[in-house]
């Protein structure tokens, strides 16, 4: 049914990639002047359906109404045309261009600037005022936190004329705080009649912000609800298919002794920059270290350091009592020998090589282990019979040691890292995003195995940017904020505010007291 | 479960025989086509062209020995190029370390002829590896530690090592009987490699024992690059350096690591060349199949058996080019580089120009299929 008050339908949409069928029979209707939020797990196949409604895909099959007409869009700019904005998840600005000048990029009117640079500098101040949107226009993009670069980005779409915004997973770089503030903004676009798809795999989202949600599973559409009748446990059942426990079930820890220290460690990056501000965290067995916090302030250069792919520039490390800057131990490699697993943040930029086959990342940083090698020769048997069992223990699907690691989803990729890292029985695990891009069925599963650790006995440190997974695993929580650790608390006295404030850089007691007052005034 | 298995296992990509062997062939078509089109143009006729070119290759067995000659220098090459592929490297100096090896082979074959013959080919076959080892070391040394990018740096190597070898020819190596060209004096009889055998019919071609070496090392190579762990660092810094050092693997090693097996690789086209062929160090020696070892290891996917196959085919077209150079008049040497250039150009550079519609065609087929069943 097209209606006057449909800003967007799409009609049976499919699309393939290859023998992939990455969208199948996709139907979707966006009432005008709404927020009409997308969820599904990474890999359901929401980003590939927004770049077919952007024209960056073309669908194989299918047809796309705009305000009621069918409209061709082959290509971003058809999309721009019929009125569609686009907020990349990574941003596509030129940080050495001013606000201004990013915005008026491709439709700079005319081959001379200055003409146009005026117009476009009042209808810029109009559309801040409208939907109030505080940037300065001639501010460096470079010099802009995250949060306002990403306004910046709407900015562009609503220069272009866009009636319908689409922002896809915008509040991965924001704090919670920022995150509120976006809310307000497209609160405010929808008051003015502008339609907004917000795509994310984040429930509070969807419940805090949308008036109607779609459910993508599996590049199908599974449900077609208005937010109001519906609940997060529904839709994370909707999402998955089956219902999960949305938070992990622990008993109190019990730490014993300090496995692994850090004392007034800093790092100075190759640009001299001071990246690590003096960290003092202590490691326990039978506990977890969790560090929250924006991404990159300094929760990289933390993992490196401890993991011993970068050397701190000053301070302290000890690893069961023995001093490690300065020793033979103190590598990648010698560190592994010694007990020390490490799940990296970034698993396609480090932890696998996706054109290798899985036996063959098993192996990856393991692969001089008497058990998999024959003399000079690896032992390949022995590197899929390993691989076998890891798949096996972690319900990794398919179960297929001799697929290329890319032919996995996140969840199954992470699960095999995990697995690598896991099942080598390390006394100290490092952790990065433990469950980035992971659908909610292989997070259930990959918390559980990490409290299993802990109650073995071992010491854990998990860094992730989400709040909720930091305070259902951790059982410390340290902050990071500019290269330096705000404040550590137990878990059990964190709440969201006071992270988030911490998060951005408030310290312990100044959030504490500001958290109340909040509380109080709601 | 096994079940399973091919279920995952097969929609992901079209059949094996489609990726290795249709697609090459169909691009292999394309160049035959447009050089066909290009003999048509100046008035020859492309099929007794394309007669003349597979006769003069395969024809007969000194043909066979002629292609199977130039096949061998494409291997050594081809393999060069591609173990430095391995490791994320661009190698395009194997012309430049297969002529220095020259010097290496000539050093040894010249100054140590009163060894017996089974100490002094091993010992020339050595220097000729070590010569190309040291001179692709420095390249890899300055990617490794300096962050010089060894396109830059093999590159201008070719250029040091061609003056290296005209001064030590012109100035101290050069013979007195030569006549004032610059080359070595010949050889002894016994730093010559054998030639093959009369039973075979090649014995009056050029074909010698380097193309045994050329097979062994190719199932060396093979071994080394994908059953043991140093093969393994090579492919992972390849593949991802990030991961490379995440897992405790060092770039910089590896990177030196994989140079210095490439230069040695390509230094056997010395072997081939001056104890097989020549008997003598000469200039030029070369000729061009250092380049040319780009395109094999392109074609060949960095796999011996590519390799080879991708190494006959060049081979071939070296040999029936210079037969059809020989026999049609309108055809010339550089009518044969433009066929060799249209080949490269459709295997490597357009590699991927039927592909996406190949593929297309037989997922479609695939999807029908399961339709009906």
């Amino acid at each position: 049914m097209t209606t006057a008050n449909t800003a967007l339908e799409l009609r049976r949409v499919n699309k393939w990639f290859g023998p992939v069928h990455a969208n199948r029979d996709i139907s979707l209707s966006v009432g005008r002047g709404t927020i009409h939020g997308i969820i599904g797990e990474n890999g359901a196949g929401k980003s590939t359906l927004m770049s077919i409604v952007y024209g960056f895909y073309q669908a194989d099959d299918g047809e796309i109404f705009v305000g009621g007409v069918p409209c061709k869009i082959d290509n971003p700019q058809a999309s721009i045309a019929a009125g569609i904005g686009m907020v990349h998840q990574h941003f596509m600005l030129v940080d050495t261009f001013t606000v201004l000048e990013n915005v008026i990029l491709g439709v700079e009117g005319g081959s001379r600037l200055a003409g146009g640079m005026d117009q476009a500098r009042e209808e810029l101040e109009r559309l801040e005022e409208e939907y109030t949107l505080d940037v300065d226009v001639d501010a460096l993009v470079g010099d802009l936190p995250v949060g306002l670069r990403q306004r910046v980005e709407i900015l562009k779409a609503l220069y272009r004329g866009a009636e319908i915004l689409i922002l896809d997973e915008p509040t991965g770089v924001l704090t919670p705080q920022e995150a509120d503030h976006l809310f307000r903004i497209l609160n405010t676009l929808r008051d003015q009649g502008k339609t907004v798809i917000l795509i994310t795999h984040k429930l509070r989202e969807i419940m805090a912000i949308t008036d109607q949600v779609s459910v993508m599973r599996r590049g199908e559409m599974v449900a077609h609800v208005a937010t109001e009748e519906t609940n997060r446990e529904q839709l994370a059942e909707l999402m998955v298919g089956r219902s999960v426990l949305l938070h992990v079930e622990k008993e109190k820890a019990e730490p014993g002794d300090i496995l692994m220290e850090m004392q007034g460690v800093n790092y100075q990056d190759s640009d001299a920059v001071l990246r690590l501000k003096d960290i003092n965290l202590t490691l326990k067995a039978g506990e977890i270290l969790g560090i929250a916090g924006v991404s990159g302030n300094g929760q990289s250069e933390l993992l490196e350091i401890l993991g011993g792919m970068i050397k701190p520039s000053a301070g302290s490390i000890t690893y069961k009592g023995d001093e490690l800057v300065g020793s033979s131990h103190y590598s990648a490699r010698g560190l592994r020998k010694i007990g020390l697993g490490h799940v990296p943040e970034d698993r396609h930029k480090a932890g696998l090589i996706l054109s290798f086959s899985a036996n063959e990342n098993t192996i990856l940083g393991y692969h001089d282990l008497d058990m998999f090698n024959k003399g000079t020769t690896l032992n390949r048997d022995q590197m899929v019979q390993t691989c076998e069992d890891y798949i096996e223990k972690f319900d990794v699907r398919p179960p297929n040691p001799n697929l290329k690691a890319n032919g996995f989803s996140g969840g199954n990729q992470q699960k095999l890292v995990l697995a690598r890292e896991m099942e080598q029985d390390p006394d100290v695990l490092l952790v990065g995003q433990p469950t980035r891009g992971v659908d909610i069925g292989a997070i259930e599963f990959i918390h559980k195995q990490l409290i299993k650790m802990r109650d073995a006995g071992k010491a854990i440190l998990v860094v992730s940017v989400e709040i909720d997974e930091v305070m259902s695993l951790a059982d410390r929580i340290a902050v990071m904020f500019d290269g330096a650790i705000v404040g550590e608390l137990d878990a059990a006295d964190a709440t969201e505010q006071k992270l988030g404030l911490m998060m951005a850089g408030v310290t312990e007691e100044a959030a504490s007291d500001a958290a109340l007052v909040q509380e109080a005034t709601n | 479960m096994a079940e399973a298995k091919a279920k995952f296992g097969a929609p992901a990509k079209v059949p094996a025989w489609v990726n290795l062997g249709l697609i090459p062939f169909i691009n292999l078509l394309a160049a035959f086509f447009i050089s066909g089109l290009v003999i048509l143009i100046i008035g020859d006729n492309p099929l007794k062209a394309l007669e003349v070119l597979i006769y003069g290759a395969f024809g007969y067995p000194e043909a066979i020995g002629y292609t199977l000659y130039y096949t061998t220098n494409f291997i050594f090459t081809g393999l060069a190029v591609a173990i430095a592929f391995h490791c994320g490297l661009f190698n395009i100096g194997a012309e430049g370390q297969a002529f220095i090896s020259g010097l290496g082979v000539g050093l040894a074959a010249l100054y140590l002829d009163f060894l017996p013959f089974w100490m002094v080919i091993p010992i020339a076959i050595l220097a000729a590896a070590l010569f190309g080892a040291i001179w692709a070391y420095v390249p890899g040394y300055l990617q490794a530690k300096r962050g010089s990018h060894v396109v830059i740096t093999t590159i201008m190597f070719n250029f040091i090592a061609f003056s290296i070898m005209n001064y030590t020819l012109v100035e101290i190596l050069i013979s007195k009987e030569a006549g004032g060209s610059p080359e070595t004096r010949e050889f002894a009889e016994n730093t010559w490699l054998a030639l093959a055998p009369d039973f075979t019919g090649m014995a009056d071609s050029p074909l010698n024992f380097s193309f045994i070496i050329a097979l062994a090392l190719s199932v060396a190579f093979y071994y080394f690059v994908w059953h043991t762990r140093w093969g393994y660092e090579i492919r992972v810094v390849g593949q991802n350096e990030t991961a490379a050092k995440y897992a405790g693997i060092s770039p910089a090693r590896n990177i030196i690591l994989a140079m210095t097996i490439s230069g040695a690789l390509a230094g056997f086209v010395a072997v081939n060349e001056l104890l097989g062929v020549h008997h003598k160090v000469i200039m030029e020696f070369t000729g061009g199949f250092g380049f040319v070892g780009i395109a094999v290891a392109l074609m060949g996917r960095n796999h011996p058996v590519g390799i080879f196959m991708a190494a006959l085919l060049f081979g071939a077209i070296y040999q029936g080019g210079t037969e059809l150079a020989f026999e049609m008049q309108s055809i010339n040497k550089e009518m044969v580089i433009v066929i060799q250039g249209l080949i490269i150009l459709f295997s490597g550079a357009l590699e991927h120009m039927f592909r996406p519609k190949i593929e297309s065609f037989f997922r479609r087929a695939a999807t029908a299929k399961a339709v009906e069943a």
